[in-house]
Parts: structure tokens; C-alpha cells; sequence
């Protein structure tokens, strides 16, 4: 039988009352379901805007720097060319949380939106650890028009090209630039309002105080050991440069301290992305079937949304021409269901995996993986043996010092726990990205500043590392050192920048050295 | 409560200033692209924006990244052939299986491409030449608009409601609206004079049946007339108005001392005229003239690809101009420039007759006459008649010898400046 929708506004064109409309049912279902996020805002915006809002990471303000012209160039151009649709939302970890919705999308493409990301990713903004320790929503936007204003100041008042030279430099170093395990305070804008005038004053002198040329007791430190500096290797290079780069004026340092804090507070969305999404694409789908199944929402709707649905959450297999990578709204979307069909209706197979998890309320127990976990985590805990089947996964080992790949493991009972396991660490963003760490300052001689990258699993630094370390030596002002330090312990020395900005001379010198004693 | 705000006429062009420094920062290899670009394009297509491409390498942001090597370990779905303890060859690169999921410096080789507007794309093209920037204003601006008509909209003032079409409108809609009673009312009239024919006029049924008639008849009267749903109203649209027809003739030497550099600098040349030719004009048509010792009308292509040798006669190619002129743009109906760039050699014996030429026939007919010698001497003997042409025509004959790019721009000083007044 027909079902005759009555409750919601069907047809493909939206207005405000039908967005108003559909926003109070999802919000209706979603209470009952407990989700909860922040307040959230929703923003009608052009195809124009969007591809605007690309550019800056989605952010509704941004400084001004050429990268994010170049990225809007190209998004434009694939965008007009039809290489690529445009995504339908873009949400911000705010409070209250932004939701932009594009003009050209139909109405149950709206309301896809609104279930998506004003329910979906708000909740899991609200509720995961690391966003509630890593970010702080409240504080994003204010602090993003202040480190407008900051940049726009200085460009006015050192010029663009010295501003543009510096970001270049922080911009690269942005992934190496956030803090791993150390909780950042929290942001506050009046408090870094204060500070920055403070530091102003007094940081430049502090750090000076480190290259303080004539000690009072100079017969005495001589004979002590040599410290060391810094007496802890540090992994966050910006954080170190802000503090202790000894040429950096004090609003070059601010300067690095803002993108510091940007890179910071996108830092918990690259190691949730897999749960993220598909958290998002959980609530979506049994929202909206929800209202469905309550006769709210017409065939026609369905038809439309589950067809977006399907397109989102579609894995190629690794053969396809599709194929790239392990698509993270498939597996997360796939993940959710999965632990609510665990808890709900388990096979003899899950309740040996999950015996704490199987036949639990499904609601509690989505809440609390949502709420204690990132995407490594997740995996390793989650993935259940039904999931691998289905997905058919396997495992190649792709070692350079043999000639052949090998299959290590496969979706069958010995191969279950080192899928879970290498998938899992495949989603670690410590052995996904290079951990390189400041090892050294030569406080005594000639001010070079050591870097030290400590290989895992044998895998080397990749071309771009020489650029890197020019932009290194910027920030720093002297010569800087790059190191390797193998698995075994041995350490070689891979490139240095011989650079000493007091005399303005530039004179770079990229070799690989021999093994250092 | 929930907020739904409205953004889509919040300022447009946000990414401008971002897209602005991109351009100023690039400029260098933007520059080099735009000159490849013009090199390749046809000179009436100077007036567009143009797709460049710079290398991805110049302007790739780094990042600390692993490289090749090492030993990966990689989860891939899909399984469809292998069992554990299968080993197989790495493939050979691109996509599939391949351990390559973790991109050696994600750094490809490929150019950067992206579109210039027609204004980013004048501005360095004006740039080489450097042109005096009231110049580039006015070449650049599209000032003059004309209205013409361009068929119909649903929306508009009421002065410009079109009636016949709106009437056609609302008769159609009637028609449609219409015709469920109209059906229903041939079916009761056909009822009514069966009953009639059978003598049942006056039955109960017949007399229901007049009822209903009358009813419809008011239903169908009842539709409106003209709906504001109906109007049609004339449209207009306003479209650059330049004013007549001009033909351009680009006449160059293509004696083997003209080499690809000159050549490119006399492209530029004839690009420049074109460019102020099109703010002047509606129509232009091009003619191609090459020469050496014999004149000949050809295409673009071979215009500025092709090369000869052997001497000069650049009577040659005038005399052939006049004759274009005289058999195709009757000169009361065409407005004629001519651009004529040469190395400056000449056959002796021919300079004079080229002065004879200009003077007596041709400087009548044309409305500009531009000469450029590229060379880096000196003027050789057709520079020492030219000069006596400039001087019997100083309004509309232009001459000057050139090194590089920038000394174009001089030869259509007096021209500009006649247009700017």
C-alpha cells in the first residue's frame, strides 16, 4: 500500500518553514534517542560560499594567506569543470555548532544535512574525550576573528611579504606542531587578549636570557656538566620555536602561537574521522527512518535520501577503478550498525568476542564507545569478525627488503585479531606520520638546533625533507640538523641548513653525512 | 530555539583577497605561463581569460611524510583471491592493490592548472608592454552598453508587458482550465437533446440536466480571465555596444631574418591593435599579409609559422592590401588599420616605391597606419621613407624601431591618446 506522507513537506524544493519543520522533528527523534549536542545554527549558503568556506577549512573567518587562494583555485576549477560535486555540508565544532547548508540542495537533501551534521557530528563534537579536552568550542570563533585581526595588524605594520614568509614556514610545521598527549589549557579570549601583551613585554627577554653571552659565574659553569637542551626531547616544534627560538621578534612568536593553536584544535578531527563520519551517517540513517517508520516521511523521500545514503556509504573493493583507500564513511557507518546489532541480536560468535557487549542496551553502549574513544581505539576494540567478512579485508605486507608483497592475513578465523590489529594501527597518527622530536640546542657554540627522527617500522622521511628543514632554519634563525635514529639505536645525521641570521648570510647545505659517532 | 540565517547575500568573494596573493606570489611563473599562452592563441582571442598551468612543485606546501620504503603493512577490503601466505609481485605503480596506499610525497609532478579572468589575464599581458595605466582602464573596461531585446520573462515592469503574448498566455491557461466542463457539458448537451428529440423535454431529468449546463457555463465564465500568472513581459538585456565594423591588416616581413623572438614581439604588436580595435568596433575582421619578395594572403597559422627566405619587396605586400581593400572593404563602409612590422631590410630600389604607395593611395584609406622596425641597428633605408610619410600624415602614420616588448607600446601613443580625449 501507498503510504501517504502528511506529517512533513515532501517535493524537492525547500523554504524555511520546511527546514524549520524538519529540523523540530529530527530534534524531536533525536531527544528520544538522547543524543545530545550543542545549540545549533543553521546557515543558507551559495555553491559561491561554499566553495569560499573550502578554502578556509570551513572556518566562517580566516586569516589571509595564498595557500587557501590556491586551494579555492583549484576547487573551482574541478568544481566547474564537474570533476567533483561539492560536499552538502560543512559543519563547525563551535558552540553553537554551524551548520551550512547549500542553497542548490533539494529539500530531503537538506534534511539529510540537518540529521547529518546539526545532530550527528554536533553530538559527537559534544561527547567525544578528545574534542572535549583538545578544543574548545566555545572559544573557536572568537579566537579565529582575533588571530584575523592579529595577522592583519602585523601585515600592515611589517608588510605582507614578511608575514606571508612566516606562515609559510608554521604552516608546514602544523602537523608537527600539536601537542599529543599534554592537555593544552583552554582557550579564552579575553584571557589571550591579556597574555599577548604580557608576552610581548617580558618573553623576548626571557629567551634572551638563554643566550646571555657573559654568565655572572662563568669559572663555575664551566666545570659543570653540560646541560642539556632541552633537558626533555620535545615533540610539538612550534610550541618549542614559540618558546625558544632566539630570534623571533615577539609578534613573529605570536604569530607561530596562533597557527600553533589552529593546528591544535583540528587535531582531534584527523584521528576521528573513521567514527566521526560514520557516527554522523548512523544518526542520519536511523533518524530518518525513524520519522519514516512513524509515516512522517513519503516514498519518494526515501527513495532520494537513500540513494545519497548508499552513494556515501559505498566500498569499491581494492580492484575496483573506484578504489581509494578504505572509504571512512563506510566502515564507521558500518561499525555503528554493527554494535547495535551486537547489542541487540547476537550470534554465538559475538557474545564470545563481546561478551560485555552483547545483549547490553544498545543506546548506552553506542554512547559510551562514542564517547571514549578515537579511531585507533575504536577498531581495535569494535571491529567484529561479521564486519571483516564483510568487507572481505586482508592484510599485505609491503616490506623493502624483500623482493615479493605477502599476504599476512585474511577475513578467516587465524587472520580476525591481526586484521583488527594492523587496521587499527593504520589508523594510528603516530605511526601514519613521522615522529620527529627536537633533540638538541648547541647552547655554547654556534646556537644549531637538532631535529631527530626516529624511524618505525623502517620507514624513511620522504623528499620534502630538505624543504622542510629551510623552513626549520627560518623559524630558528641558526643551523639546523636533522637526525635519524634507527630502530636499532644507531643514529646518522640526514641533512642540515647551515644558516645565521645576524649576518643575513643564506647558505644551505643538504648531503647525507656519514654515520656520527 | 533554532536559528536559520540567511547567508547567500552576504558578501560575495571572500577567497578574492586569498586568490589575489596567490596570483601576486606566482606572478613570476603565472608571467611565463601567460606568454606561453599568448604564443598559442590566436590573436582575436587576446580578449579572454585564459586556463594557465604552473608546476605543482613551485608551489607544493611540504610536510614532514614518510617516503618509499620500510615495511607497511596495509588493510585493504575486498578480498577476492588471496589466501594468508600468498606472495605476489609489487605492481608496477598507479592504482590496485599495490603497497602504494601510503603515497611516497603526495608531491605530484603535474601542473597546477587554473583559470585567470579576462582582467588577471590582461593585467600581465599589459604588463610587459607597459602600457600608461589610464590605457589599460580603458582598454580592459567594457564601458558601453546598448539594450537589445532577447525574448520573454514572467517578470517585469508593467511598461513592458507584452499584451499578445500575455493574452495567448491566459487563453491557453482558459482552454486548459476549461476543459473538464467543457467535456462534462458536450456529454449533458448531447443527453439533453437525445431527451428533447424523445419528447421528454420537460422531464425531471432534462430539467436537472439544464441546471447542471447553466452551472457550468458560470464555472467556465468564472475562470479568470487574465492572471497575473499569464503576463509575459518584453526582455532586455544590455550588450556591450561597440559601435562599427573595422578590418585590421597585419603585414610582416617573413624573410628568414625574422626569427621566432621577433615574431612573437610582432604578434604582441598586432594583439595590442586588436585589443583597442575591439573597444572601438563591432566587427573586425583580420587579413594576414606575409611577404618577401612576394606578398601573400594567408591564415593565422602560417602567418606566424611559416618562414621563407630569399630578399625583400615590401612594395609587394602593399600593393596587394590595396587590392584586398579595393575588392573586399569598400573603405566607406569599413573602418581599416594596418600594422606592419619588418626587420627593416628592404630591397633598395623599393623604398621609394613604397613611399609613393602609402602617400599617394593608401594613407587615404586607412584610418591608422602603424609601422614597427625590430632591429637593434640603425634604421635601414625603408625607416629614412617611412619618415617622410610620417611627416606628411603625423594625425594617423606611426612609426618606431624596437628591442623588446615594451617599446610597442609608443606606436599607438597618438592613437590612445586620439580615443582618451
Amino acid at each position: 500500500m501507498k503510504r501517504k506522507s502528511s506529517a512533513l513537506p515532501a517535493g524537492s524544493e525547500w523554504s524555511f518553514e520546511s527546514i524549520e519543520r524538519y529540523d523540530r522533528e529530527i530534534g524531536r527523534v533525536a531527544g528520544e534517542y538522547g543524543l545530545d549536542g550543542y545549540r545549533h545554527q543553521l546557515e543558507i549558503i551559495t555553491a559561491e560560499q561554499m566553495m569560499d568556506a573550502y578554502a578556509s577549512i570551513g572556518m566562517p573567518v580566516y586569516y589571509h594567506h595564498w595557500s587557501f587562494g590556491k586551494h579555492f583555485l583549484s576547487t573551482e576549477k574541478s568544481y566547474k569543470h564537474g570533476q567533483m560535486g561539492l560536499a552538502y555540508e560543512i559543519v563547525i565544532n563551535s558552540d553553537p555548532c554551524i551548520v551550512y547548508l547549500m542553497e542548490e540542495n533539494t529539500l530531503p537533501m537538506q534534511a539529510l544535512v540537518i540529521a547529518h551534521a546539526a545532530y550527528g557530528h554536533n553530538s559527537f563534537f559534544k561527547g567525544n574525550y578528545l574534542f572535549r579536552t583538545w578544543t574548545s568550542a566555545e572559544a573557536i570563533i572568537d579566537y579565529m576573528v582575533f588571530a584575523r585581526n592579529v595577522i592583519a595588524e602585523c601585515e600592515e605594520r611589517y608588510g605582507e611579504d614578511e608575514v606571508e614568509q612566516l606562515l609559510d614556514a608554521c604552516h608546514a610545521l602544523m602537523t608537527v606542531g600539536v601537542d599529543r598527549y599534554k592537555r593544552p589549557p583552554k582557550l579564552s579570549l579575553s584571557k589571550e587578549r591579556e597574555r599577548r601583551k604580557e608576552r610581548e613585554t617580558y618573553l623576548q627577554s626571557q629567551v634572551n636570557d638563554l643566550w646571555r653571552t657573559l654568565p655572572p659565574r662563568r669559572e663555575r659553569e664551566e666545570t659543570e656538566v653540560e646541560r642539556r637542551f632541552p633537558e626533555e626531547p620535545e615533540e610539538n616544534l612550534l610550541y618549542f620555536i614559540e618558546k625558544n627560538a632566539p630570534l623571533l621578534e615577539p609578534w613573529q612568536r605570536e604569530i607561530v602561537r596562533i597557527v600553533r593553536k589552529i593546528g591544535q584544535y583540528f587535531y582531534p578531527q584527523r584521528q576521528t574521522q573513521l567514527m566521526n563520519e560514520g557516527w554522523a551517517c548512523f544518526w542520519h540513517y536511523t533518524l530518518l527512518y525513524h520519522l519514516y517508520e512513524q509515516r512522517l516521511l513519503g516514498d519518494g523521500f526515501m527513495l532520494e535520501f537513500l540513494q545519497s545514503h548508499t552513494n556515501v556509504t559505498c566500498q569499491p573493493p581494492f580492484n575496483s577503478p573506484h578504489f581509494n583507500g578504505i572509504n571512512p564513511y563506510a566502515l564507521g557507518f558500518a561499525m555503528w550498525r554493527d554494535i547495535r546489532r551486537i547489542c541487540t541480536a547476537p550470534t554465538a560468535e559475538d557474545s564470545e568476542w563481546f561478551p560485555g557487549l552483547a545483549g547490553s542496551d544498545w543506546r548506552e553502549s553506542l554512547d559510551f564507545a562514542m564517547r571514549n574513544f578515537k579511531d585507533e581505539s575504536f577498531i581495535a576494540q569494535y571491529l567484529s569478525p561479521k564486519l571483516m567478512r564483510e568487507f572481505r579485508l586482508f592484510n599485505i605486507l609491503d616490506d623493502a627488503e624483500r623482493p615479493k608483497l605477502r599476504i599476512e592475513a585474511i577475513h578467516d578465523e587465524q587472520g580476525y585479531r591481526v586484521l583488527r590489529q594492523r587496521l587499527a594501527d593504520q589508523y594510528n597518527l603516530g605511526s601514519r606520520e613521522p615522529d620527529i622530536q627536537v633533540w638538541n640546542v648547541d647552547l655554547r657554540d654556534e646556537r644549531s638546533l637538532t631535529l631527530r627522527h626516529f624511524k618505525y617500522q623502517g620507514r624513511p622521511l620522504g623528499g620534502t625533507r630538505d624543504a622542510m628543514l629551510k623552513h626549520v632554519a627560518t623559524l630558528w634563525g641558526f643551523p639546523v640538523r636533522l637526525e635519524e635514529q634507527d630502530e636499532n639505536g644507531n643514529v646518522k645525521l640526514l641533512t642540515e641548513v647551515k644558516i645565521d641570521r645576524r649576518r643575513d648570510r643564506h647558505d644551505s647545505a643538504a648531503a647525507d653525512a656519514d654515520p656520527q659517532p | 530555539m533554532l536559528q536559520i540565517i540567511d547567508r547567500r547575500n552576504d558578501s560575495k568573494n571572500k577567497s578574492a583577497v586569498n586568490r589575489n596573493r596567490f596570483i601576486r606570489r606566482f606572478k613570476g611563473q603565472i608571467r611565463k605561463a601567460v606568454q606561453e599562452a599568448i604564443a598559442r592563441r590566436r590573436i582575436a582571442d587576446i580578449d579572454n581569460g585564459e586556463k594557465v598551468g604552473i608546476p605543482a612543485k613551485d608551489i607544493s606546501e611540504p610536510q614532514f611524510r614518510h617516503g618509499q620504503g620500510g615495511r607497511w603493512s596495509i588493510v585493504q577490503p575486498g578480498n577476492d583471491r588471496f589466501v594468508t601466505g600468498d606472495e605476489f609481485d609489487r605492481p608496477s605503480g598507479g592504482a590496485g592493490d599495490g603497497g602504494s596506499s601510503a603515497s611516497p610525497d603526495g608531491e605530484g609532478l603535474d601542473d597546477f592548472v587554473f583559470t585567470l579572468s579576462r582582467e588577471e589575464f590582461l593585467d600581465i599581458f599589459f604588463d610587459d608592454l607597459a602600457l600608461p595605466h589610464l590605457v589599460k582602464t580603458q582598454l580592459a573596461r567594457i564601458s558601453e552598453y546598448k539594450r537589445v531585446r532577447a525574448g520573454f520573462t514572467s517578470t517585469g515592469v508593467p511598461t513592458n508587458i507584452n499584451v499578445v503574448r500575455s493574452l495567448r498566455g491566459a487563453t491557453g491557461r482558459r482552454i486548459a482550465a476549461g476543459a473538464p466542463y467543457v467535456k462534462t457539458l458536450r456529454a449533458l448537451r448531447a443527453e439533453l437533446e437525445q431527451l428533447e428529440s424523445s419528447g421528454a423535454g420537460e422531464s425531471k431529468r432534462a430539467e436537472e440536466i439544464r441546471r447542471e449546463i447553466a452551472r457550468l457555463l458560470r464555472r467556465i465564465e468564472g475562470l479568470p480571465f487574465i492572471d497575473t500568472f499569464d503576463l509575459r513581459y518584453n526582455n532586455r538585456i544590455r550588450i556591450p555596444a561597440p559601435s562599427t565594423q573595422a578590418v585590421m591588416f597585419c603585414i610582416m616581413d617573413v624573410s628568414g631574418s625574422m626569427d621566432d623572438e621577433k615574431k612573437q614581439i610582432a604578434k604582441r604588436f598586432f594583439m595590442l591593435l586588436y585589443l583597442f580595435l575591439t573597444r572601438t568596433y563591432e566587427h573586425i575582421e583580420i587579413v594576414f599579409i606575409r611577404h618577401h619578395t612576394q606578398a601573400m594572403e594567408v591564415g593565422e597559422d602560417d602567418f606566424f609559422h611559416s618562414r621563407e627566405t630569399g630578399g625583400t619587396v615590401v612594395s609587394s605586400a602593399l600593393e596587394l592590401m590595396q587590392q584586398i581593400v579595393r575588392e573586399r572593404y569598400a573603405s566607406n563602409a569599413w573602418n581599416i588599420y594596418c600594422a606592419q612590422a619588418s626587420d627593416g631590410d628592404n630591397w633598395e630600389a623599393d623604398s621609394p616605391k613604397c613611399r609613393d604607395l602609402l602617400d599617394s593611395t593608401i594613407m587615404p584609406l586607412v584610418q591608422y597606419y602603424a609601422y614597427i622596425e625590430i632591429s637593434e641597428g640603425d634604421p635601414q633605408n625603408l625607416w629614412r621613407e617611412y619618415a617622410q610619410v610620417r611627416a606628411n600624415h603625423p594625425q594617423c602614420f606611426a612609426m618606431q624601431q624596437i628591442g623588446g616588448m615594451a617599446d610597442i607600446y609608443p606606436v599607438f601613443r597618438e592613437l590612445f591618446r586620439k580615443k582618451l580625449a
